[in-house]
């Protein structure tokens, strides 16, 4: 039983796929400069990411390793095109803000990543775990970095005004840079210092 | 008629950068940015590839998957519009398995300079990302030419540019944290904020 916890929770700040093993990272700052659309694609990555590992996982010994990456290509991209529908049916304005980002799921390489790296290699209930949690650990980084560029460039969290403007009547002042994509990266650049610093063994010579 | 694709061009190349501005392409972006050889060379293949599958998908687009697409077919009322996805990165993986077999034959010398490069495109969400945007702002044929050749350009010019970066930046000293991945997001950073100085311009 510990050995899943611990496939649960090392992928969440030891390995974690965005900031340690530098795996999808374009959809991780295009989505962000809202905490909803963020909420939407974590919850769309970890779905696919758990469903993928686990069906590879289930097919890995049938699986002739020359077709494997389009056998894992096709997997990922039925799982996408279902989570793409049930966003559209469920949440239509947020799919049209995400425009597509999630259809980009596909080759969001924490998937592809970790169904070579791990899923062919385990069993299907640890595959599912594992894809589990590294898709926790891409919600922590696009939680942080969501929260941060709404709540400093317009002053609101989910939508609703948390911080009270200059122009209403309010003492705040919006910094309109962490609504442009750049701050994504600055934001991802000091969350991987601050992790860094936390954790030195991951510092690597460069 | 050609101003329209001039335009087209210019604007994909630099003001919609699909590495700076649009963050597609991202995780190969990062990791094959070491070194200013390497960095040409998946440039030029994201170019050809590019090049090639943005048409390709853009009229199976047109004539197979979009609604009422199969009009010509004798079935006006089919829309297959979700299996657009598995179209696309269909198409994508066959024509790098394609292109690395011409290339393997006809121009050896380019097959290895580009080596590993080439199968690692199948996974670049720069290409896919392209096709994506090519249907969702309904690009005709010509234009999705151009807007193929121009989005792999600008995605060659980003990342020699920051190649070149990352080898003079050997030199300086990073704070230990920072190092490696980090500094390179920063970095990447002010690079998007240089090239948000394009946005607005009207050709």
């Amino acid at each position: 039983m510990s050995k899943m916890k611990k496939i649960l929770t090392t992928p969440i700040f030891n390995e974690n796929p965005i900031a340690f093993q530098i795996l999808g990272i374009c959809s991780a700052l295009a989505v962000t400069s809202k905490l909803e659309t963020s909420i939407v694609m974590s919850l769309a990555v970890t779905f696919v990411l758990a469903f993928s590992n686990l069906s590879v996982s289930l097919i890995r010994k049938h699986i002739p390793s020359s077709i494997r990456i389009i056998v894992e290509m096709t997997i990922i991209a039925s799982l996408v095109i279902i989570a793409d529908q049930i966003i559209k049916a469920f949440a239509y304005n947020i799919s049209k803000q995400l425009s597509v980002y999630v259809g980009l799921i596909i080759t969001n390489c924490i998937i592809m990543g970790r169904a070579e790296a791990f899923a062919l290699k385990n069993p299907p209930l640890a595959s599912f775990i594992d894809g589990i949690g590294n898709g926790l650990g891409y919600t922590v980084i696009l939680l942080t970095v969501g929260f941060f560029r709404e709540l400093v460039g317009s002053g609101k969290l989910l939508g609703f005004q948390v911080l009270p403007i200059y122009t209403e009547g309010g003492w705040y002042v919006p910094n309109g840079l962490f609504l442009l994509p750049p701050s994504a990266f600055f934001l991802i650049g000091l969350i991987v210092w601050a992790l860094r610093t936390w954790k030195p063994e991951q510092v690597q010579e460069d | 008629m050609l101003e329209h694709y001039l335009s087209l061009f210019i604007k994909s190349i630099f003001i919609e950068n699909m590495a700076l501005a649009f963050f597609l392409g991202m995780c190969t972006f990062l990791a094959v940015s070491k070194k200013v050889e390497t960095a040409v060379g998946l440039g030029l293949a994201v170019v050809v590839v590019q090049a090639i599958t943005m048409p390709v998908n853009n009229l199976l687009y047109r004539f197979v998957i979009a609604d009422g697409a199969l009009a010509w077919a004798g079935m006006p009322d089919v829309d297959l519009s979700f299996l657009g996805l598995i179209t696309y990165i269909g198409v994508i993986a066959a024509m790098v398995q394609i292109l690395e077999m011409a290339l393997d034959k006809f121009m050896p010398k380019l097959y290895h300079a580009l080596g590993i490069f080439l199968p690692l495109i199948t996974v670049n969400c720069a290409i896919l990302g392209g096709s994506l945007f090519m249907v969702e702002r309904n690009y005709n044929f010509p234009e999705s030419v151009v807007f193929g050749i121009g989005s792999g350009a600008g995605f060659a010019l980003a990342i020699i540019a920051l190649s070149g970066i990352r080898e003079k930046m050997k030199y300086s000293n990073v704070p230990k944290g920072l190092r490696g991945l980090g500094i390179t997001f920063i970095t990447v950073g002010l690079m998007a904020i240089a090239f948000m100085l394009f946005s607005g311009i009207q050709l």
